[in-house]
């Protein structure tokens, strides 16, 4: 029972092997069928985000090196040249594959150390792999554990606390000091890409209403209709400033308020706590205007700090993880053990039984005193002695982990005891 | 029997406060609900062995400094509880059942004065008591409440964040805790120095009998409401709130001490 992962991703692959090597829904329902088909594998799930494609599966008994196959495979479903292919593509069997999914659930495997979403994609290809009855036992035992690592990581660590990028980190920062936003105006000034990741970070923090300014009114108005808000007419400051809490400034080359204009907006507030976010190159705020009272001001320098401090913060957290890791591992190969063992147990009582049969059958032919009762009684009492012999330690397998735990390799165990015939 | 919920509430509060910590440290969601839960049991053991320390008295303890200290952590940890409930924010947990513990350890740890226990004085007078312990109990919310909202502004204002401004309680909310302890403090202080002029009344027939200990309580009356009603102007919104309330419980503490100590004659310890 081998778990075989074939996969690229943001470490091994460019973005444009990525691109051609990521798969639609429809694809990995297809790859599924078609890898089951062709005997590579008996169970398999395809896990594909912007940043990953790989391939989970549990390939047939007699199957060796199935990641060839399946690297193959990928390189004619996705009509990339192989050799191309085989340079992007990493192999994991069994406890090392067990460990990179867990730490792909973690996010630690992540472009974006411990970011969330990953845990959700997992959760996704998990749920359509299952309903399209790709897996089996072995991957379902082992996607639900990854799930569980996701889930720890995410409650028992600080790996996806804290803001990483310069947008939500000011977005967060603001919700220090207004707590939640949901009834709070928010003014953007500026209609660029900056704006429009703040204003997605606004939206998703559940502002209650958004302005957008800009010069050109055009732009405003499609940034204010995706993100459901309002064009404000460019220039009118002293207005437009009186009631929001958070102003965020993103105008290119353009200085736009100064800080005897900010200290005549708060007087106007009644110095209602304002916080400005200056995203701006060149600043759009006079950093003077930091030390007014009630007013927060961040330019991107001190978000960049921010942010910078986090990911430090982050990185100190990945011990933790990967102790949370290495449990579930542990815990999973025990498991794989455990069913491991039961099933070479059945294998080799079978085996005893049928060697039992034969071989007293053979000696009993030339033993023509016996009657039929003492003959059955013989085979009875030979029969007990080899159940007797091989109950116990089926037991102790059932009942000790420990014990499965210090039997690292059942295939070894087979090849010993058991003959070709008797391993399927 | 005192000694079990002695230890019980010990036992209880440390808990809650390591709780609390681990949650303003390390964002442990898991031990945020134990931590309020811990403090509900610590209260409730707490109740009773301050009920055990009154049943000699008959009264709520007032008369000896560790007595009144209990009654004031008591209630110190019950309107931060309801707090708590309103408001479901639990990073200021730590703040104050650390404050919690140390009263209550230190009511505990030195014996009862020996003093011969007051005649008891009926209900109106133990309400008086407790609801100014409460008062004060309320008023040092509101200020470990403002030291930390101007702490937290100061780390904002500074950008050095580090971990645990992320899981402290946004500036608006701890201003509206702060307000909401201090109205909880106001009509507290308000009734309970009524009864404290009914009981008066009833014990020498008549309204005014002058203690230094009248002007100071109405001193700090005058002074919270004030800060009640100008906290949310625009000359005073903020940090000058913060400040104008915590220079209000120095004078709480001026009355509890120098007032107290040398100058009243008829309030000792609350």
């Amino acid at each position: 029972m081998e778990i075989v992962l074939v996969g690229l991703n943001h470490l091994t692959a460019p973005v444009e092997v990525r691109e051609r090597v990521s798969f639609t829904n429809e694809q990995a329902r297809r790859a599924a069928d078609e890898l089951r088909a062709r005997g590579l594998l008996e169970e398999t799930l395809v896990l594909s985000t912007c940043n990953r494609s790989e391939v989970y599966g549990v390939p047939p008994e007699a199957i060796r090196e199935s990641a060839a196959g399946v690297s193959t495979f990928l390189s004619e479903f996705h009509s990339v040249q192989h050799d191309v292919l085989r340079l992007s593509l990493y192999h994991h069997y069994d406890g090392h594959a067990v460990r990179h999914l867990f730490r792909v659930a973690a996010g630690l495997d992540s472009m974006l150390l411990g970011e969330a979403e990953i845990l959700g994609q997992v959760r996704e290809a998990y749920k359509f792999a299952h309903e399209q009855r790709a897996t089996g036992p072995v991957l379902n035992r082992l996607f639900q554990g990854a799930l569980e690592v996701g889930k720890r990581v995410r409650s028992e660590t600080e790996l996806g606390a804290r803001p990483m990028s310069v947008a939500s980190a000011g977005v967060k920062l603001a919700e220090r000091i207004f707590g939640k936003l949901k009834e709070r105006t928010a003014l953007v000034l500026g209609a660029g890409s900056v704006s429009e990741m703040v204003l997605a970070q606004l939206r998703d923090r559940g502002i209650a209403k958004l302005f957008v300014m800009n010069r050109s009114p055009e732009r405003a108005g499609a940034l204010a209709k995706e993100f459901g808000g309002t064009v404000m007419p460019w220039g009118e400051w002293e207005k437009a400033l009186l009631t929001p809490d958070v102003v965020v400034a993103s105008v290119s080359a353009e200085k736009v308020l100064n800080r005897a204009e900010l200290e005549s907006v708060m007087s106007a507030r009644g110095n209602r706590a304002l916080f400005l976010m200056d995203l701006g190159v060149p600043r759009n705020i006079d950093a003077a205007a930091a030390d007014l009272y009630n007013v927060y001001l961040y330019n991107l320098e001190d978000l960049s700090d921010i942010v910078q401090q986090n990911r430090s913060a982050r990185e100190s957290e990945i011990p933790k993880a990967e102790s949370i890791i290495e449990e579930h591992v542990g815990k999973f190969l025990s498991w794989q053990a455990s069913v491991e063992l039961v099933g070479f147990v059945e294998a080799l009582r079978s085996r005893v039984q049928q060697e039992r049969m034969d071989f007293l059958n053979e000696r009993l032919a030339a033993m023509n005193h016996l009657s039929v009762a003492d003959q059955q009684q013989l085979q009875t009492i030979v029969g007990d002695l080899l159940e007797k012999l091989l109950i116990d330690p089926a037991q102790q397998l059932r009942g000790e982990r420990e014990l499965r735990r210090k039997i690292q390799n059942v295939e070894a165990l087979r090849d010993l005891f058991l003959r070709e015939g008797d391993k399927s | 029997m005192n000694h079990v919920f002695l230890i019980l509430t010990i036992v209880c509060y440390s808990a809650s406060l390591a709780l609390y910590l681990a949650f303003l440290n390390a964002g442990k969601k898991l031990g945020e609900r134990s931590a309020t839960v811990f403090l509900a049991l610590g209260l409730v053991a707490h109740y009773f062995a301050l009920l055990e320390r009154s049943r000699g008295s008959h009264t709520v303890p007032y008369h000896d400094l560790y007595g009144s200290l209990s009654l004031f952590g008591w209630l110190l940890g019950l309107t931060y509880l309801v707090l708590e409930l309103f408001h479901r924010q639990r990073s200021v947990g730590a703040f104050i059942v650390a404050m919690v513990l140390a009263v209550f350890l230190a009511s505990n740890l030195a014996p009862p004065d020996k003093l011969t226990p007051p005649p008891a004085h009926g209900p109106v007078f133990a309400l008086h008591v407790t609801l100014s312990i409460l008062a004060y109990a309320a008023f040092a919310l509101s200020f470990v409440l403002s030291l930390m909202y101007l702490a937290e502004e100061q780390l904002l204002r500074s950008r050095k964040l580090g971990n645990v401004v992320w899981r402290l309680p946004p500036l608006d909310l701890l201003e509206r805790m702060s307000r909401s302890s201090v109205l909880i403090g106001l009509c507290s202080i308000a009734v309970g120095t009524v009864l404290g002029f009914v009981w008066v009344d009833r014990l020498h027939g008549g309204f005014w009998y002058y203690d230094p200990k009248y002007v100071i309580t109405l001193l700090v009356l005058l002074l919270y409401a004030v800060y009640f009603f100008v906290s949310r102007t625009a000359a005073w919104r903020g940090a000058r709130a913060s400040k104008f309330c915590i220079f209000n419980f120095v004078i709480v503490i001026l009355s509890f001490t120098v007032v107290n100590l040398y100058i009243s004659h008829s309030h000792r310890y609350f």
